[in-house]
């Protein structure tokens, strides 16, 4: 019918590229806030994992010590217990980055969860998204001080408390992900090679969902260690011997006017933390998510 | 002889660095004059649009990038002219018309008002002027009721009427030059026909130069005065349209001319194989009825009956909505149908429950429309084909071996296997599809507009290779299009469905020579490329 030679299409050659092996990673490293941001948050991480070894306890009271500036007594002077307040920034960084990370592990496994079944199984679909509005509309603040009068203030409570409100986001975005894949007919097409259920969400709908996640993943963990702060210093958040930064700041609130130093370098360490979280979350919303959608097609 | 209203000299445009050749085209030589419809002709990555882009100023900046030649308008050069000029231009002397008219329109704005921006942009027509000059653009191209029309949404309209909003956008300035790219490809048949007609009228009327970009050499055949037959980026041919259509010289156009399937069908022999499939009384009905009987419903398929046996291909034809597509995905049992039943092997699958239907998923494969949807980009094609058999308990190293062989069937090397879709061309990820079809053994292969979305030649390929699978592994075929043409090839028998009923069924031959039912009549003269058929 066709002169085979003139149109060689099924013998035309397929272009032998092992590219198709690309690491998320590498892509988004080539961002520069990915990049700049990555090595920011690196150095803070480091500095919480090593740096409460290299100073002294953060709890020791000094009493001959109280009230010191900057410099006068250790790097960030000494709050009014004379505690050194560069050690107790220095700690309060493991805090933060705990209840971050969990944080957003957390409400990421349950919400993919939730937002799996709620757009592949149709019938749960009303069920869930119900309770996950009424979920969304109790404030992360309100919860956790309520938590906190029934249970007591401990870690678990914290994050459980940040975690709840932040499950409903991750839902929505899953569900709206599955209810695209769920049409392709790639999807179709397993169906109708007869994969179970359990297998075409892990093997076609699943793999879809991972770089939207894990830009929310950074929004989230930057939004958590802020409430985890807020928290702190309403008195409603970590147990007040904690150094956290929240703690630090709560703290130091009442001499605020005499000794600034005690809010302000729990503040910028704060602040820094949080931005460099989410200059990576950024970078990796503005490289994944088009480069995924141009170099999966 | 009059200067032409374009002409286009010697235009080269860039690719980027990245792209399979160095330039999207290459040293085009074209001219329109007033009064003529000069239609372009190519495949897909022909270079065809990026012309027809270019000369509108509307190429994607960041990746193409002219960098030599002229495009002559009234004395000026458009790639000189400065952004300013090129935006009172468009629209004045020269305006453009696309493929898909719903992603065209503003889905938030009246037509009426989308029509009236223009002259809001270009003249300083008072408002109640400017109503009275978009309602009589609005008669000009055949809408009904413009008066009333004019406060329509997009959405409320049909996509022939759609088209012809953006025709009555494109010329209620009066351009000399109207560009039309595909601009009936996402219609149906007969809407298509009326707009070829309208723009072949208005163009007559107004004395207007028109470059009508399109794929399909029936529309060439229907509309133009000259053809100009691009491939990858230069043009090979280009002449009146007898000429090149009556006797082609260049080997290309030769060759997408027999890809044209013929609307004559093939003598068949009749099939004599064992039944496959039997579809009783099928019915869907979509939406719910609602609680208190206000729900929205559509009866997408009524009382559909047919019988399959192996060997044998029977077509389903039918516009967009007809319901064919809705037949195969309950035949799938993609979606449940809500009453009838499909039986395959002397059950009834029509309700069965997952568990049973599983059982039967291997009995009846699909191969779907778009090339590029189809096949999971995360996964090798080979994870792809052999994951149907080993659902059914299929060793794995012989699920591959089965891929191996099915390949080399689907005239791909095996070798291909580890490679990903995205590195396929739109062909051969329909041959991958095809493959993955059979690695399950089937007994039914629906082909769900399975060749829609190809160009010319390689669709011709691919309906030989689903020909000679099916005889291969006597296989029972449903062959769903809405093309007649490409069905009065592959078909032993035709069914014809509109607004989901079954109008006319029966073998391919007589259908086509002796249409019974009023609809089938329209639908056969609507098919374009009469006039070359007998050329």
């Amino acid at each position: 019918m066709v002169d085979q030679s003139t149109q060689p299409d099924a013998t035309a050659a397929i272009p032998d590229s092992g590219a198709k092996d690309i690491s998320l990673w590498r892509i988004a490293l080539r961002n520069r806030g990915v990049y700049y941001g990555g090595v920011m948050l690196a150095i803070i991480v480091v500095i919480a994992i090593a740096g409460p070894w290299l100073v002294q306890d953060p709890t020791s009271l000094n009493p001959m010590n109280r009230l010191k500036a900057p410099g006068e007594g250790g790097l960030f002077g000494t709050d009014q217990l004379g505690r050194d307040v560069f050690s107790r920034v220095l700690n309060g960084a493991r805090v933060s980055l705990v209840v971050g990370i969990f944080v957003a592990v957390i409400a990421i496994s349950i919400g993919l969860v939730l937002g799996l079944v709620a757009g592949y199984i149709r019938w749960t679909d009303a069920i869930i998204m119900r309770v996950m509005d009424g979920l969304m509309s109790i404030p992360a603040i309100l919860l956790a001080i309520a938590m906190i009068s029934l249970s007591g203030a401990t870690l678990t409570t914290v994050v459980a408390a940040i975690v709840i409100p932040e499950i409903p986001r991750v839902t929505r975005l899953v569900r709206s992900v599955v209810l695209t894949v769920r049409e392709e007919a790639y999807v179709e097409a397993a169906i109708a090679a007869g994969t179970r259920t359990y297998l075409i969400m892990a093997r076609h709908v699943l793999p879809n969902t991972i770089a939207p996640l894990i830009v929310q993943a950074t929004y989230i963990c930057g939004s958590a260690m802020l409430t985890e702060a807020i928290l702190g210093f309403l008195g409603a958040g970590i147990p007040p011997e904690i150094p956290s930064w929240g703690n630090i700041m709560s703290e130091g609130r009442t001499f605020f006017q005499l000794t600034p130093w005690i809010i302000f370098f729990p503040g910028i360490a704060l602040a820094v933390t949080v931005l460099a979280v989410n200059v990576v979350g950024d970078g990796l919303r503005d490289t994944l998510d088009p480069r995924i959608a141009r170099n999966m097609r | 002889m009059t200067e032409p209203v374009l002409d286009v000299r010697g235009l080269t445009v860039k690719l980027p660095p990245a792209a399979d050749r160095p330039f999207a085209v290459e040293g085009i030589d074209l001219h329109v004059n007033a009064g003529e419809i000069v239609c372009v002709v190519g495949e897909s990555g022909s270079g065809k649009s990026v012309t027809a882009f270019t000369v509108m100023g509307l190429q994607d900046k960041r990746a193409l990038t002219p960098v030599a030649g002229q495009i002559m308008m009234g004395g000026e050069d458009l790639l000189k002219v400065g952004d300013r000029r090129l935006r009172k231009l468009r629209g004045e002397k020269m305006s453009m018309i696309f493929q898909e008219p719903m992603t065209a329109l503003n889905p938030v704005a009246k037509v009426g008002e989308q029509i009236g921006e223009m002259l809001e942009i270009h003249t300083d027509l008072s408002a109640s002027a400017r109503k009275s000059r978009v309602i009589a653009a609005m008669e000009d191209v055949g809408l009904p009721d413009p008066p009333s029309m004019y406060d329509a949404y997009p959405h409320q309209l049909s996509g022939g009427q759609r088209q012809r909003i953006m025709i009555a956008m494109a010329l209620v300035l009066e351009p000399v030059l109207l560009i039309a790219d595909e601009p009936t490809t996402a219609l149906d048949v007969t809407t298509q026909a009326q707009i070829l007609e309208l723009i072949r009228d208005i163009q007559q009327r107004r004395g207007m130069g028109v470059l009508f970009i399109t794929h399909d050499f029936g529309v060439v055949a229907d509309i133009a005065d000259r053809v100009i037959v691009m491939q990858h980026g230069r043009v090979v041919e280009q002449g009146p349209v007898d000429q090149v259509l009556g006797a082609p010289e260049h080997p290309y156009t030769r060759m997408l001319m027999d890809a044209v399937p013929s609307m004559t069908p093939p003598a068949r022999d009749p099939a004599a194989g064992d039944r496959a499939l039997t579809v009783r009384k099928l019915d869907k009905v979509y939406g719910h009825a609602g609680l208190l009987g206000q729900g929205r419903q559509v009866h997408a398929v009524k009382t559909v009956d047919f019988d399959l046996q192996r060997g044998e291909t029977l077509g389903i034809v039918g516009e967009s909505g007809s319901g064919k597509s809705t037949v195969a995905r309950c035949v799938m049992r993609l979606i449940d149908p809500t009453s009838g039943e499909v039986l395959i092997d002397g059950d009834d699958i029509a309700r069965a429950r997952e568990g049973a239907m599983r059982h039967h998923r291997r009995d009846i494969q699909i191969v779907f429309q778009d090339p590029y949807r189809s096949l999971n980009p995360r996964r090798t094609v080979g994870q792809s084909i052999v994951e149907g058999p080993t659902n059914f308990g299929l060793d794995p190293g012989e699920a591959l071996t089965r891929a191996q062989d099915l390949m080399r069937v689907v005239g791909l090397p095996p070798e291909a296997l580890d490679r990903f879709p995205h590195q396929f061309s739109g062909g051969q990820r329909q041959r991958i599809c095809i493959a993955r079809a059979l690695a399950m053994e089937p007994r039914v292969l629906i082909a769900d507009e399975a060749v829609s979305a190809l160009d010319v030649s390689v669709q011709a390929q691919v309906l030989d290779l689903l020909d000679d699978v099916r005889d291969r592994f006597d296989l029972a075929m449903l062959f769903i299009t809405h093309d007649l043409r490409v069905a009065a090839q592959v078909c032993d028998r035709i069914m014809v469905m509109r607004q989901g009923e079954v109008v006319e069924h029966g073998p391919t031959a007589s259908v086509y020579a002796d249409p019974q039912h009023d609809y089938t009549k329209a639908l056969l003269d609507a098919a374009p490329g009469h006039r070359m058929l007998q050329a």
